[in-house]
């Protein structure tokens, strides 16, 4: 038995901060200037007090409407992956479960895997489905990243958006979704992390004195990236990752109809583009319009890329992410 | 591979450049409106053209677009600082 995603929808908080409006926060700063540092047009923020969780659930919300022959009683795993849970304990997807109200014989789990999040989820789900464990798993994305963003890390604060996506993968008599090839690179742990805010370095008073100017003292811990370092993982790692995807499944880059890569920032995606030597028309991108999402970013541009019927049926999609950790996840999936 | 071809990669690239603005002595940094992102911008430049991947030292060495070219050279034998 094999597994296929069924059903993708996605959330976007309702406020979005062009560039025009982001620049009245950098008077040195043009509307140009910020699309020339980030290649986006617009990035959506979370309202003060929502988590990823309830990004999610809206999430979830759009996916009922959109798909009539969808019922919540059919789901009998759902994993949830973020960088901000709700608590340390339970686990948030226990919390969705209730919210949701998921059969009781449902199976709940959190994955806080930040970029490659939905990649690792989407791995977990096609294990469970192809043992036999489970016949509908939930996916659950919810990314709130502007949150813990320090105003002067403009770079940072002009590429991520916050993002809630949910997916359902079920039983299917062929499977749709390919092998996993994964890679860790722990030394990367100190190029890009929220090192405050967890158990080691828990937020304390000192904390709240030195973020005192900035929304909510920072309550999440702050987002710190070496881009340059970034940069060179994404050009060393992800060219070798891609090829060794498409060779544990078995087919040519060329067989492959759309290249689906992690919308990390304009320029990563365009030097994996070219280094990767994938045509323009191939390579999906909808970064302009909504920035990095983290885990919601490649089920944004599937969606994206569905609703503008740029897919076919039997449609072969190679799908990378990467990012904190370092961590990295490629697989193909069947349209 | 030449020099010239060298800066004609890096002209191309940057949109605001003038074609016959820069020479291998033109300190790099000094181009207008340098910044930290026009660093990312010529290592992966560099990386995508010649499959040359500087690390942040090797950038923190180079002056002028000639020590840009020659490092490259350099690696594209085998060699660099941590090669």
């Amino acid at each position: 038995m094999g597994a296929s995603i069924k059903y993708i929808s996605y959330f976007l908080p309702p406020l979005a901060i062009d560039n025009v409006a982001l620049a009245k926060g950098y008077p040195d700063k043009t509307p140009q200037d910020l699309f020339d540092i980030s290649g986006v047009h617009k990035r959506h923020i979370a309202s003060e007090g929502v988590l990823g969780s309830d990004l999610a659930l809206n999430a979830v919300r759009s996916l009922v409407l959109e798909n009539s022959d969808f019922s919540l009683n059919e789901i009998d795993f759902l994993i949830f992956s973020t960088l901000v849970l709700d608590y340390n304990s339970p686990t948030t997807a226990s919390v969705l479960h209730r919210k949701l109200g998921l059969n009781l014989n449902c199976g709940a789990l959190d994955l806080p895997q930040g970029c490659t999040g939905f990649l690792y989820s989407l791995s977990l789900a096609s294990a469970m489905i192809s043992a036999g464990n489970a016949k509908n798993v939930l996916i659950l994305l919810g990314e709130i990243p502007t949150k813990a963003i320090h105003h002067d890390d403009i770079a940072l604060g002009s590429i991520f958006g916050d993002a809630g996506a949910a997916l359902v993968v079920s039983e299917n008599q062929t499977s749709k979704i390919g092998k996993f090839v994964f890679g860790t690179f722990g030394e990367g742990f100190d190029f890009l992390k929220v090192e405050v805010g967890g158990g080691r370095n828990p937020i304390n008073s000192e904390w709240i004195k030195k973020y005192d100017d900035q929304e909510l003292n920072l309550p999440y811990g702050r987002i710190e990236m070496n881009g340059f370092e970034v940069l060179r993982f994404a050009l060393k790692e992800i060219p070798g990752l891609l090829d060794r995807t498409l060779l544990m499944n078995n087919i040519s880059i060329s067989e492959i109809d759309f290249f689906v890569f992690h919308q990390a920032s304009a320029m990563i995606l365009k030097s994996l583009q070219r280094k990767c030597d994938i045509p323009q028309g191939k390579f999906i991108s909808y970064f302009e319009e909504s920035g990095n999402t983290v885990s919601c970013s490649i089920p944004i541009a599937l969606k994206k890329g569905a609703d503008d019927n740029r897919f076919k049926k039997g449609d072969k999609i190679a799908l990378i992410a990467f990012g904190i950790g370092f961590s990295c996840i490629g697989t193909v999936i069947e349209w | 591979m030449e020099i010239i071809d060298f800066i004609k990669v890096i002209e191309d690239e940057f949109e605001d450049l003038t074609p016959g603005t820069l020479s291998p002595y033109s300190v790099f940094r000094d181009m207008d409106g340098w910044s930290s992102m026009h660093a990312l911008i010529f290592v992966a430049l560099i990386d995508t053209t010649y499959d040359v991947l500087l690390t942040g030292e090797e950038l923190k060495s180079c002056i002028t677009i000639k020590d840009l070219f020659d490092i490259t050279v350099l690696k594209i034998n085998g060699g660099g600082i941590n090669a």
